[in-house]
C-alpha cells in the first residue's frame, strides 16, 4: 500500500462538503496562488532546518539529515511555519493508508464522510484512490477538493472510488490564471466539463479578489458554463480574506457585499440555481 | 425580619417575585429538620448544599405529572372535563400548570407536549395559532427557566408546529428537549437543529439510554433531569467536590475516607428532608395531583447531585499545565472516572425507605451549578476556557454520562456559519448519541437566548437586569450571576 504526505487531519469539519467530514489535507501543490491562505502546504520540506531554533518547546530536531517533529509536545504555535522560507511545514508526515484509517475509525460514527484536500491532493492520486476505496467500504462518502490541474478522466479506478469533487476555477482566462497561479487552466476547464458530465461535480468555487482579477468576467463565464452543464451544481463565490496570506505578494482587500451581490446576480441571470456566497 | 423588609423594598423584583421570595423567607424562619453537627458543618462549608429548597420541605422539588391521564380524564378538583379540541387542550394544560408545585412554585415539567396535542390537530394553521399562544402564555406566566417541555422521539405535526412557533417567538421559556432515537426522522431532527441554532432549544436527550433506565414513561424536567412520569424527585441536594480540596489529604484518603463519609452524611440529610415531606408536611394526603393519580408517591425518587469533579481531580494531581489537567490528560480523566465510580458505589450503599421507584436508591445527578459558584465546574464538565476539540470533548463526556440517569449534559456553542450546514450538527448529534452521550445542547453565537448552564436566559434580559431594572423571568438573576462568575458567555466557539 502507498503512503501519503499529509499536512494535517481535521477530525471534524463543517466547511468541507455536506455534513460533518474528516478533512485530510495533503502536502504539496503545483499551483502557487498569490492569495493562497495556507502556503505552508505548497512545497515538501527540504530539511534546511531553519525552523528548528524557532520552536519554543524543542519539538523539532534533525535526525539523519531530516527534520523530525515531536507531535506530543507541540503546542501549535506555528512559529515553524512562519519561519519557513520554502512554503512548507516540518509537521507534514508520511502516513500509510492504515494510519489514516485508524484516525477515521475514531471519527466514523460522527461523520458523513471524508474530504481530501490540500495542497493539491490529486498530485498523490494513487494514495487518494486507495484511501477512498477503504473509506467507501465503511459506507462513508468520499469528496475531493481539487485545483483541477490533474486530469480526472481516464482513471476509472479513481472515479469509482470518489463520490464528488469540489473544484476551484480560479480564473476563466488562461493569462489571468497563469498570473494568479503560475499555471494554465485548460485542464481545469476540461475537468469541469468532465466531472459535470458524470455527475461527480459537487461544487465549483471562485475566490473573488478585487483589483487583482477580472472577477466579473470569471463569474460570468464560469456560471454560463455551469448552467449549460447542470444548473443545479453549486457555484460558491468566496470572498478573498487576507488571513494566512502572503500579503507581500498581493495587493487586494475583502470584497464588498455589493460586489458579491452583483456577482450573485450575474450567475443567477446566467441560469445557475444554487449560488452560495461566503 | 430585615430580610423580609429588604424583599419588600427591592425594586429589581416584580410583584410576583416578591411574593415568592416572602414565602421562602417564611419557610426559612422555622427549623423542623433533624440535622447532626457534622452534616451542619458540611452545609456551612458549602460541601453539602440543598440548592435553595428551603428549611421545611412541603412539596417535592420536581413533580412530573401524568398529563396524558389528565387529558383523558380531566380533573374533578379543577372542574375540567377532558378536552375536545386544540383550544380546550392548550387551555386545560395551562390551567393545570398553574397548580403544579415545585420549589420555585413554577412547574418544572410540562409534558411531552407534541404527543399530548397531536391528536387535536385538525386544521394546521388554526392549531399553529393555538400552539403559539400556548407557548407565549407559558413564557409570560411561568416566569422561570426551569420549566421544561419534551417532544419526540417520533415526528408529529404538533412537534413541527411547536418548533416553528418556538423559532418565531424566540423566548427563553419553556426549555425544550427532543428525545432523540433511531425513530426520529432526519428531517424532524434537522428542524429541531435549525430551531436550536436560532433560539438555543431544543436540546437532545438520548432516548435509548433513558428508556432503558426508566422505561418509556420518563420526562426531562428542569435543566436536563430524567425522571419517572407520574412521580418525580423529592429532593436534589448536591455535593461540592471542589469544597473538599482543603480537607482532602491525598487521592487515597479522598476516595476511601472523605468521599464515603460525606456521602453517608448527605444521603442521611436527603432522607431527613424526604421524611419531613412525606411523613409530616401532609403533601401526599392533601394534594389533588396525588388524589387524582396524576402523581403517585411510589413513582418518586431523589437526586444525589455533585459538582466540581474537574477541580478536585486537578487538585489531587496538582495539575497546572493544560496537558496534565482534567479533560486533556488520560491520568486525570481516569481519576475522574474512579471518583465517580466510587461515588456511585457509596451512594448505592444507602437505602431510602421513601424512594420506591428506584428501589430505595438515590439517582446520581451532575448538577449545573448555582449563580454564586466561582471557579467550580458543573457536574463532570471540563472548565470553560479549557475545552478540548469537539471530538475529544464528546468522547470525554461519554465516559461520564452513563453514571447519571437523573441528568448530565454538555453544551456546544457554534459559530453562526454552521447554519449553512445543518447536517454537520446532525452528524455530530448522531455520533454523540452512539458513543453514549446522554444529553447534548447546541446554540449559535449570535442567538439572544443563551444556555447558561442547563437553563435558558435572554441576553437582553440580563442586560436590563444589570442596569437595575426588574425583568419578568426570575431566572435572569441566576443567569447574570453565572455570566459574571462562571463566564458562561465565553464557552469555546466551534467553527471548523
Amino acid at each position: 500500500m502507498s503512503k501519503g504526505l499529509i499536512n494535517k487531519i481535521l477530525p471534524f469539519s463543517s466547511v468541507d462538503g455536506p455534513g460533518n467530514r474528516t478533512a485530510i489535507f495533503m502536502q504539496g501543490c503545483n499551483f502557487n496562488c498569490l492569495y493562497c491562505h495556507n502556503p505552508e502546504t505548497i512545497n515538501n520540506c527540504h530539511n534546511c532546518g531553519l525552523c528548528i531554533a524557532t520552536c519554543p518547546k524543542g519539538c523539532l530536531l534533525k535526525q539523519e539529515g531530516f527534520v523530525a517533529w515531536n507531535k506530543d509536545q507541540c503546542i501549535d504555535c506555528d512559529n515553524c511555519l512562519k519561519s519557513c522560507k520554502s512554503c512548507s511545514s516540518p509537521k507534514a508526515i508520511w502516513m500509510s493508508i492504515e494510519e489514516v484509517m485508524y484516525k477515521i475509525e475514531n471519527t466514523k460514527c460522527f461523520i458523513s464522510g471524508i474530504t481530501i484536500s490540500g495542497g493539491e491532493c490529486m498530485l498523490q492520486k494513487e494514495f487518494v484512490t486507495e484511501l477512498c476505496e477503504e473509506v467507501k467500504a465503511l459506507n462513508l462518502t468520499t469528496f475531493i477538493d481539487s485545483n483541477g490541474s490533474v486530469p480526472f478522466w481516464g482513471d476509472d479506478r479513481l472515479i469509482n472510488a470518489i463520490d464528488m469533487v469540489m473544484l476551484d476555477v480560479k480564473a476563466y482566462d488562461s493569462e489571468a490564471h497563469k498570473m494568479l497561479t503560475g499555471k494554465d487552466n485548460q485542464i481545469v476547464l476540461k475537468n469541469l466539463d468532465y466531472l459535470a458530465s458524470i455527475n461527480k461535480l459537487y461544487e465549483v468555487r471562485t475566490v473573488i479578489v478585487p483589483e487583482v482579477l477580472d472577477n466579473i468576467r470569471t463569474v460570468d463565464m464560469v456560471s454560463k458554463r455551469i448552467a449549460k452543464l447542470n444548473a443545479n451544481i453549486r457555484y460558491k463565490l468566496i470572498k478573498y480574506r487576507p488571513i494566512g496570506v502572503r500579503t507581500q505578494l498581493i495587493n487586494s482587500y475583502v470584497p464588498t457585499n455589493e460586489l458579491m451581490e452583483e456577482l450573485y446576480d450575474i450567475a443567477k441571470a446566467n441560469g445557475c440555481k444554487n449560488i452560495v456566497i461566503i | 425580619m430585615s430580610d423580609v423588609k429588604d424583599i419588600i423594598k427591592d425594586t429589581t423584583l416584580t410583584y410576583e417575585q416578591k411574593v415568592l421570595a416572602l414565602a421562602k423567607a417564611a419557610e426559612n424562619s422555622i427549623n423542623v429538620l433533624n440535622i447532626d453537627e457534622e452534616t451542619q458543618k458540611y452545609r456551612d462549608e458549602g460541601v453539602i448544599c440543598d440548592l435553595f429548597e428551603g428549611n421545611a420541605p412541603y412539596r417535592p422539588r420536581y413533580i412530573v405529572p401524568d398529563y396524558e391521564r389528565f387529558l383523558s380524564k380531566g380533573s374533578k378538583f379543577l372542574g375540567l372535563e377532558p378536552p375536545k379540541n386544540i383550544w380546550e387542550a392548550t387551555n386545560h394544560l395551562l390551567i393545570l400548570y398553574r397548580h403544579v408545585p415545585s420549589i420555585t412554585s413554577f412547574p418544572v415539567y410540562l409534558g411531552n407536549i407534541d404527543y399530548l396535542l397531536d391528536r387535536f390537530i385538525k386544521d394546521e394553521e388554526e392549531s399553529y395559532q393555538a400552539i403559539k399562544l400556548f407557548l407565549l402564555h407559558i413564557d409570560r406566566t411561568i416566569t422561570d427557566s426551569f420549566c421544561h417541555a419534551n417532544i419526540g422521539p417520533k415526528a408529529t405535526k404538533a412537534g413541527s408546529l411547536i418548533l416553528r412557533a418556538s423559532k418565531e417567538l424566540n423566548t427563553s421559556i419553556p426549555n425544550i428537549t427532543l428525545k432523540y432515537s433511531d425513530e426520529t426522522p432526519n428531517d424532524f431532527a434537522l428542524e429541531a437543529i435549525a430551531t436550536s441554532l436560532e433560539t438555543a432549544k431544543p436540546s437532545f436527550a438520548n432516548h435509548e439510554m433513558f428508556s432503558k433506565e426508566f422505561g418509556n414513561d420518563y420526562g426531562i424536567a428542569s435543566c436536563y433531569n430524567g425522571l419517572p412520569i407520574g412521580g418525580g424527585s423529592f429532593t436534589l441536594v448536591r455535593m461540592n467536590l471542589a469544597k473538599l480540596r482543603p480537607i482532602a489529604k491525598n487521592t487515597d484518603d479522598f476516595l476511601n475516607n472523605l468521599l464515603p463519609h460525606v456521602v453517608s452524611k448527605m444521603a442521611a440529610y436527603m432522607d431527613e428532608r424526604i421524611r419531613f415531606l412525606v411523613e409530616e408536611s401532609g403533601f401526599a394526603e392533601s394534594n389533588f395531583l396525588v388524589k387524582e393519580e396524576l402523581i403517585a408517591m411510589d413513582r418518586f425518587t431523589a437526586m444525589f447531585g455533585m459538582v466540581g469533579l474537574a477541580e478536585i481531580v486537578n487538585h489531587l494531581l496538582d495539575a497546572k499545565e493544560e496537558a496534565d489537567r482534567y479533560g486533556h490528560s488520560k491520568t486525570a480523566d481516569e481519576l475522574g472516572i474512579r471518583i465517580i465510580t466510587r461515588l456511585e458505589e457509596e451512594v448505592n450503599k444507602y437505602n431510602s425507605p421513601y424512594c420506591k421507584f428506584s428501589n430505595g436508591k438515590f439517582l446520581l445527578h451532575a448538577q449545573v451549578g448555582i449563580d454564586t459558584d466561582v471557579n467550580i465546574s458543573p457536574g463532570c464538565r471540563i472548565p470553560i476556557g479549557e475545552e478540548p476539540e469537539m471530538l475529544d470533548h464528546i468522547m470525554h463526556s461519554s465516559y461520564f454520562h452513563k453514571f447519571f440517569p437523573s441528568g448530565i449534559g454538555d453544551i456546544f456553542r457554534f459559530d453562526s456559519t454552521v447554519k449553512n450546514n445543518m447536517n454537520y450538527v446532525l452528524d455530530v448529534l448522531k455520533g454523540a448519541m452512539k458513543v453514549g452521550m446522554r444529553y447534548i445542547s447546541f446554540y449559535s453565537s449570535d442567538s439572544d437566548v443563551v444556555r447558561i448552564t442547563g437553563y435558558l436566559v435572554k441576553r437582553s434580559d440580563m442586560e436590563k437586569l444589570d442596569t437595575g431594572e426588574a425583568v419578568l423571568n426570575g431566572s435572569a438573576v441566576l443567569g447574570l450571576g453565572a455570566v459574571k462568575n462562571q463566564h458562561v458567555l465565553d464557552r469555546k466557539e466551534r467553527k471548523e
